[in-house]
């Protein structure tokens, strides 16, 4: 009973309270807003440690039970070690090592620079620029392809709304490229800027609409203690 | 002599007629005159970090005038030059949020002042101000001078119709809330998407595959993220019905140990409690594309039967999407991202368009006291529509005070 009247008298006393907070404009009011967002800054700093256990926690059961696509994990803990590895590596060199204050760190063993941190220049910076970069830039680039696929599926002309967005797909497409100027000035000048203005930004709008009231009303649902699922279970 | 006559009235005729345009130049441009009304004043609607300065716009505005805000902790001074303000910019017409939307404010000259010499100004002592404008040849000074102290201000008066609307619209939900603890039949219209979980989970318990659970890539403090793990609540305790299996792959920590708890007290209410897996519960990464990598490579080898993706996702909304789409699962998408939607719409089976997303938990628990809420949200969508009807046709019209009503700033 304690356990879940606690969350939900916190829930009302902090919501109420920065409802009143967004109408105050007065210092007290902005320090309590950046107190509070310094704290959830903290916290979720905090929080990644639990994130590392969880994923440290799964990947080493899936090993011991062997389960299927074990040999994934063994690789996530072997550049698990090498991020950490490579992170503390200038910092345990030069702890063993140290240099006078103010010069340079210079490079072990003739190709790891003692940079510490993740500054420009640092062996963490390095393995970012040079491998996680592209990673993350080989993954944003498959999207490309992945819309193509997308549109082939959602563009076949089925029904009238089906057909009606295929229509609007080829226009707004056409507009893009230079071929669709070249057909006619009025596809992107014209068409493609109406259906942009008029009908997208209308459906959007209205969307919008609903998204705000819907969330004030479920913030109400949340701060009146109606809502309570996200404390886990529905009944008291 | 006719000839020096001719030639004198020739010369006199060329300076009058170069004379001319200077001199309707020089009428273009009025001399200079001091400052008016030159005000200091506490920034309304502020945090007591600025001083406002006001002074009466003049003829003689215009490019290469400036005003000139000397300022000094001393009645006596010393006075240094702080701001220099072009004399065509800075209006009172540029802050409606401290002035309001009065035509004339056009004719008043403003400025904000946060600091003196770099410094931030005094809340104990006031603040002295002069005013002088320049040409660059000429200067003249307001004949005065002005001081005052900034305060901090305990109401935003500039947010007066957002508290109002906030204040209908909450008595609207409450009232319907109360209506619905007397009246159990409310009507809510059908949520096509929602009314598929059902059989999403029946379909993958014959399947004998596992459900794929994402909540987004927003933390707790977002309204998505406390949606979907709402939501997530209902599926995990249908799942546990079934006695099928969930996974909840994550993108923040904090996200995963309420998901954690939020799945673990679903198992307990079906009375299921043996069959909760905390391990299926886990983080993944709080980095956008790998994340989006990993959940891939759970869709391709896991071939889950049904994914659900409720919460708030950027870019690799499409790539989680239609990576399920070509495995073959049954999809269900909710997200108040309106850039996202068109994605989750072309690859999922069913998409819950923004506050469906809020309504969701409300709908699929069936409580008359949350259905209730759903009942003021749609009456408050109706306000809505009406205030646009009206504010359309009186703007045609010609009168902008209904806009100005429910301006935001």
């Amino acid at each position: 009973m304690i356990k879940r009247q606690i969350p939900l008298v916190i829930a009302f006393i902090v919501g109420v309270m920065f409802i009143i907070q967004f109408f105050v404009p007065h210092k007290v009011s902005q320090d309590a807003l950046t107190y509070v967002n310094q704290w959830s800054i903290i916290i979720g700093g905090i929080s990644i440690l639990l994130g590392i256990y969880s994923l440290i926690h799964f990947h080493f059961i899936s090993i011991r039970r062997g389960r299927p696509g074990w040999g994934f994990s063994v690789v996530l803990f072997g550049c698990f070690g090498l991020a950490v590895l490579v992170g503390f590596l200038p910092s345990i060199v030069l702890w063993f090592k140290p240099v006078q204050q103010g010069a340079e760190p210079g490079v072990w063993l003739g190709f790891i620079p003692l940079k510490p941190g993740v500054e420009e220049g640092s062996p963490l910076f390095w393995l970012f620029l040079n491998l996680i970069s592209p990673f993350m830039a080989t993954m944003f680039s498959l999207i490309g392809f992945f819309i193509a696929s997308a549109a082939f599926r959602a563009f076949r002309a089925r029904s009238i709304e089906a057909t009606l967005l295929l229509i609007a797909a080829v226009i707004i497409m056409l507009g893009q490229i230079p071929l669709g100027q070249m057909i006619w000035q009025g596809i992107p000048d014209i068409m493609m800027d109406w259906i942009l203005k008029v009908p997208n930004t209308a459906a959007k709008r209205a969307i919008t609409f609903g998204i705000t009231l819907g969330s004030i009303a479920f913030s109400l649902r949340i701060i009146f203690g109606i809502e309570r699922a996200y404390l886990g279970g529905g009944k008291d | 002599m006719n000839c020096h006559y001719a030639r004198s009235g020739l010369i006199t005729l060329i300076i009058v007629l170069l004379a001319f345009p200077l001199a309707v130049l020089a009428q273009d441009k009025p001399s200079l005159m001091p400052p008016q009304d030159f005000i200091a004043f506490d920034t309304p609607n502020d945090d007591g970090k600025s001083i406002s300065l006001i002074w009466k716009a003049s003829e003689s505005d215009r490019e290469g005038v400036y005003y000139i805000i000397y300022a000094a902790t001393s009645s006596k001074g010393p006075w240094k030059e702080q701001y220099r303000v072009l004399s065509t910019t800075r209006f009172k017409s540029d802050a409606p949020q401290y002035f309001g939307l009065s035509k004339d404010n056009e004719k008043w000259h403003f400025y904000e002042v946060t600091d003196i010499n770099e410094n931030p100004l005094s809340i104990t002592t006031p603040t002295y101000f002069k005013l002088a404008v320049t040409d660059g040849t000429n200067t003249i000074a307001f004949p005065g001078i002005a001081l005052s102290m900034p305060q901090g201000n305990w109401f935003d008066t500039s947010k007066i119709n957002v508290l109002v609307f906030v204040i209908v619209f909450s008595f609207l939900v409450m009232y319907f809330i109360s209506l619905a603890r007397k009246n159990l039949n409310l009507f809510i219209r059908h949520i096509p998407g929602l009314d598929a979980i059902e059989e999403t989970i029946g379909r993958a318990t014959e399947m004998g595959r596992p459900i794929l659970y994402l909540n987004g890539l927003l933390d707790m403090s977002s309204l998505s993220t406390i949606a979907s793990t709402s939501i997530l609540g209902k599926v995990a305790r249908k799942v546990a019905n079934y006695d099928s299996q969930i996974k909840v792959p994550c993108y923040d920590p904090i996200v995963m140990s309420v998901c954690q708890e939020v799945v673990k007290e679903s198992y307990l209410e079906a009375g299921r409690p043996d069959a909760f897996k905390e391990d299926n519960i886990f983080f993944i990464t709080n980095d956008q594309f790998a994340y989006a990598a990993a959940v891939d490579g759970i869709i391709v080898r896991h071939k889950p039967a049904a994914n659900l993706y409720m919460g708030y996702y950027y870019a690799e909304s499409l790539l989680i999407a239609e990576t399920g789409a070509v495995s073959g699962a049954m999809q269900i998408a909710g997200t108040d991202s309106i850039t996202q939607l068109p994605f989750f719409i072309t690859t999922c089976d069913y998409t819950l368009m923004g506050e469906e997303l809020y309504a969701a938990s409300a709908y699929l628990s069936r409580e008359p006291l949350q259905l209730g809420s759903l009942k003021g949200q749609d009456f408050g969508k109706g306000f809505i529509i009406l205030m646009l009807v009206v504010g359309t046709i009186v703007s045609t019209i010609g009168y902008p005070f209904f806009v100005n009503l429910v301006r935001t700033f």
